[in-house]
C-alpha cells in the first residue's frame, strides 16, 4: 500500500499529489475497531467502583448544588453544533466522491469550509473573553490522575483519582486533537481555496511550488482522514447510555446535581452556591441596641 | 509525457464475439481495461503511452453492435455505427438530416470509414496539457495547467469550469442532445437507459471521466425517438481551419414552428464546457415567442449568460451568442436542413 500520491511536473520534477485514499480507508477501519474494542472492554471488563465521599459532607455540598448546574452556554452550544454540521458537510462532501458517491461536491465543500473557518474564529473569541479559558486545557494534575484511572481501569490498586474539573481529560486531549487536525486542514484549506474558482480569490495554482502544494494536500488529506476516526469515535461516545447525560448537556446546556457531585471535584469545578451569612443573634442584637 | 509516439507498451488484447463476452471481460478487468471502438482516439493515448491498460477489449468483432435499425418511428443506431454508415443510411437522411450533418462535419471521410457513434460520444478531451500526460487534475492530480495565469486556454471552457477547464470536442452529441437521444448501457448487472443530456458529465461530479460510462459498462447503442423526425433542424460547427478539425464551438437545435411562432424547441452547445451543454433557459424564453430577428437576438444574449471566459478564449462569447441567433433565427444554406 502506498501512503502518498506522486506525479511529475511538466519541469521533470517528483512532486507530491496527495495522501493515497487507503489511508481513508484504514482511518475508518480503525475508527471502527477502536470502537468495538472500547465496547467490549465496557461490556466484560469490571469496571472500578467510584469512591463514595462522607456522607455529610456530601449531603451538605449537595445542599448548596443547584439543581441544575450550567454546563454550556447558549452561544457554546450554538458554535458545536453549527461547528458539527459543518464537519459533517466536509467530510462526507471530501470522501462520499471517493468511494463512488458521484456529486458536484467542490463548492459545497468550500462553503462548509468557510463556515466551519468563521465558527472557529467566533468560538476562539468567546472562549477567550467570555468563558473559563483555561477549563479545557491538559494541567499536570490530570496525568497522575490519568495514570491511576487508567491502573484501576484495568484492576490494579492505585489511590483513587480526583474527580474531573469542569471537563474529563478524554474531553481535553479530544479538544486538543481536534484543535490541532482542525487548524490543518483550515490553515491548508483557505490556501487551496486559490486553486478552485470561489468568489474570494483570483485562481491561480501558481501561489506556491508544486512540492510546496503537494505537502498542503498532504496535510490537508491526512488532517481530513483522521477527522473521520475522529468523528467516528466523537459520535460513538456521545451515543453510549453512561455519556449520554454529556450528550444531552450540549442540548439543553446543564446538567443534574447528581451527575455533577459523582464526576466532578467542586474544588476544581466549583458551582456551589455561596454559604449564607449566620442568621443574626437576637440577643447580641437586642445587646447592641441597648449598648445604644 | 508524450514523448514517444511508435511502439505501444504491451497489454492483452481481446477481441469478443459479441456484447455478453465483452461485458464479461469488462466486468473482469474493470478499470484495467480499455474499451476500443474505431481506435482513432485509443491509438493516440497508446502509442503516447499516456494511458497505460493492461487489457484492450476490441468490438471490432461484436457485430451485433453495428449497424442502424428503425424503431418504431424512430431510430434505433448501434455504437459500433460507423460514421461513414450513419451518413449513408437513408433513414438517418429523410428523418434526421442534424444528424448526418453532425456526423459528416465530425471528421474526413477516412475518419469516418473507421470512426464509431459510439466512440465519437464518448470520446476523451483534446485538452492538450492533459494529453501531454501531465498530473492535471483530469489524470488525478491536483492542478488545472490550463486555467493559470501563463496558459495557452483558447479552445477552453466558457462554462461549468470546475477546476478542469477542458471541454468536450463532439460533434456528434449536441446533435444527439437536441434529438432526445437515448443512450443504452450495459453492463453484467443490467443495462440502464440515460438520456442523452445526462450521459455527459462535468468535472464537478467525476473530474476524470467525461460520460457515465464506468469500469465494466458498455454503450451499446443510440436510440432517438421519432419526436423530432422531420423537425427544423439546424447545425453550425466553427473551427480553426476550414478543413477536417475539432469544433471550437458546434450548436445544433430542433425546433417546431406554427405559423412563424416557435411551439417547441430543443437547444445545445459544444466545445464550451466539459459536457455538451443544452440551453434549457433560451428554449424556455424562445418558446411561444415569433421567430423573428429580435427573438434570435434574445436568445443569444441568454445563451451568454453565466459565462466565465479564461485569459484566451473570450472570443468564444460573441461566436457562442451568433450561433445560437443563427440556430433560432434559421440561415439559408450550409449545415441547415
Amino acid at each position: 500500500m502506498d501512503f502518498l500520491k506522486w506525479g511529475r511536473s511538466p519541469w521533470g520534477e517528483d512532486i507530491l499529489i496527495r495522501i493515497s485514499w487507503d489511508l481513508l480507508y484504514l482511518s475508518a477501519i480503525g475508527g471502527v475497531l477502536f470502537l468495538i474494542g472500547h465496547a467490549l472492554y465496557v461490556r466484560f471488563w469490571p469496571q472500578p467502583v467510584p469512591e463514595k465521599g462522607d456522607a455529610a459532607t456530601t449531603a451538605a455540598l449537595a445542599a448548596r448544588i443547584p439543581e441544575r448546574v450550567a454546563r454550556h452556554s447558549v452561544a457554546a452550544r450554538a458554535f458545536h453544533w453549527v461547528m458539527a454540521a459543518a464537519m459533517f458537510v466536509l467530510l462526507f462532501s471530501a470522501f462520499l466522491p471517493i468511494v463512488g458517491v458521484k456529486f458536484a461536491w467542490v463548492t459545497i465543500h468550500w462553503i462548509a469550509g468557510v463556515i466551519l473557518t468563521l465558527s472557529i474564529i467566533y468560538h476562539t473569541v468567546h472562549a477567550t473573553f467570555w468563558l473559563d479559558f483555561w477549563s479545557i486545557w491538559p494541567e499536570k494534575g490530570d496525568i497522575e490522575d490519568s495514570r491511576r484511572r487508567m491502573l484501576r481501569g484495568v484492576g490494579q490498586s492505585a489511590p483513587a483519582p480526583r474527580k474531573h474539573g469542569k471537563y474529563p481529560l478524554e474531553n481535553k486531549l479530544y479538544h486538543l486533537i481536534i484543535l490541532i487536525t482542525g487548524l490543518a486542514v483550515i490553515g491548508t484549506g483557505v490556501f487551496m481555496m486559490k486553486r478552485v474558482q470561489t468568489p474570494f480569490f483570483t485562481r491561480n495554482p501558481y501561489l506556491f511550488t508544486d512540492q510546496a502544494w503537494g505537502v498542503m494536500y498532504v496535510a490537508h488529506g491526512l488532517a481530513g482522514v483522521g477527522l473521520v476516526a475522529l468523528v467516528m469515535a466523537h459520535v460513538y461516545f456521545a451515543i453510549r447510555p453512561e455519556k449520554l447525560w454529556i450528550t444531552y448537556s450540549m442540548i439543553f446546556g446543564w446538567i443534574d446535581r447528581g451527575h455533577y457531585l459523582e464526576h466532578h471535584d467542586p474544588q476544581r469545578w466549583n458551582v456551589a452556591r455561596p454559604v449564607p451569612p449566620p442568621p443574626p443573634d437576637e440577643d447580641a442584637a437586642k445587646g447592641r441596641r441597648i449598648a445604644v | 509525457m508524450a514523448v514517444i509516439r511508435d511502439v505501444m507498451p504491451a497489454f492483452e488484447l481481446f477481441q469478443p464475439a459479441n456484447v455478453e463476452e465483452a461485458l464479461s471481460l469488462l466486468n473482469r478487468y474493470k478499470s484495467d481495461a480499455w474499451v476500443m471502438a474505431g481506435g482513432l482516439d485509443s491509438f493516440d493515448w497508446l502509442k503516447d503511452r499516456i494511458k497505460r491498460p493492461k487489457v484492450v477489449v476490441d468490438l471490432v468483432g461484436v457485430k451485433e453492435l453495428e449497424g442502424v435499425r428503425a424503431s418504431g418511428d424512430g431510430l434505433e443506431i448501434g455504437a459500433m455505427t460507423t460514421l461513414t454508415d450513419l451518413v449513408r443510411h437513408p433513414l438517418v437522411r429523410e428523418k434526421f438530416g442534424m444528424l448526418l450533418e453532425a456526423a459528416e462535419a465530425a471528421a474526413s471521410p477516412q475518419i469516418r470509414n473507421q470512426g464509431t457513434i459510439g466512440g465519437n460520444v464518448s470520446q476523451d478531451t483534446r485538452c492538450w496539457y492533459y494529453r501531454d500526460g501531465w498530473e492535471c487534475y483530469r489524470a488525478g492530480g491536483n492542478i488545472c495547467y490550463a486555467d493559470t495565469p501563463t496558459a495557452m486556454n483558447r479552445e477552453h471552457a466558457i462554462f461549468d469550469a470546475d477546476r478542469c477547464v477542458a471541454v468536450n470536442p463532439s460533434d456528434t452529441a449536441p446533435a444527439l442532445i437536441a434529438l432526445d437521444a437515448k443512450m443504452v448501457i450495459r453492463s453484467t448487472s443490467g443495462e440502464q437507459i440515460v438520456d442523452a443530456e445526462h450521459y455527459f458529465i462535468g468535472p464537478g461530479i467525476d473530474i476524470t471521466r467525461m460520460t457515465v460510462l464506468k469500469p465494466g459498462d458498455l454503450l451499446v447503442a443510440i436510440r432517438i425517438p421519432g419526436t423530432w423526425a422531420g423537425s427544423q433542424f439546424y447545425f453550425e460547427k466553427v473551427r480553426d481551419r476550414k478543413v477536417w478539425d475539432f469544433p471550437l464551438v458546434n450548436v445544433a437545435s430542433v425546433m417546431k414552428t406554427s405559423g412563424g411562432t416557435i411551439q417547441d424547441l430543443r437547444l445545445a452547445l459544444n466545445g464550451v464546457a466539459a459536457h455538451p451543454v443544452r440551453l434549457r433557459a433560451v428554449e424556455a424564453a424562445v418558446r411561444g415567442k415569433p421567430r423573428n430577428e429580435q427573438t434570435a437576438e434574445m436568445a443569444g444574449l441568454m445563451a451568454i449568460e453565466g459565462a466565465k471566459p479564461l485569459r484566451h478564449n473570450g472570443y468564444k462569447l460573441p461566436l457562442v451568442r451568433n450561433l445560437v441567433k443563427r440556430a433560432i433565427r434559421g440561415v439559408e444554406g450550409s449545415w441547415t436542413s
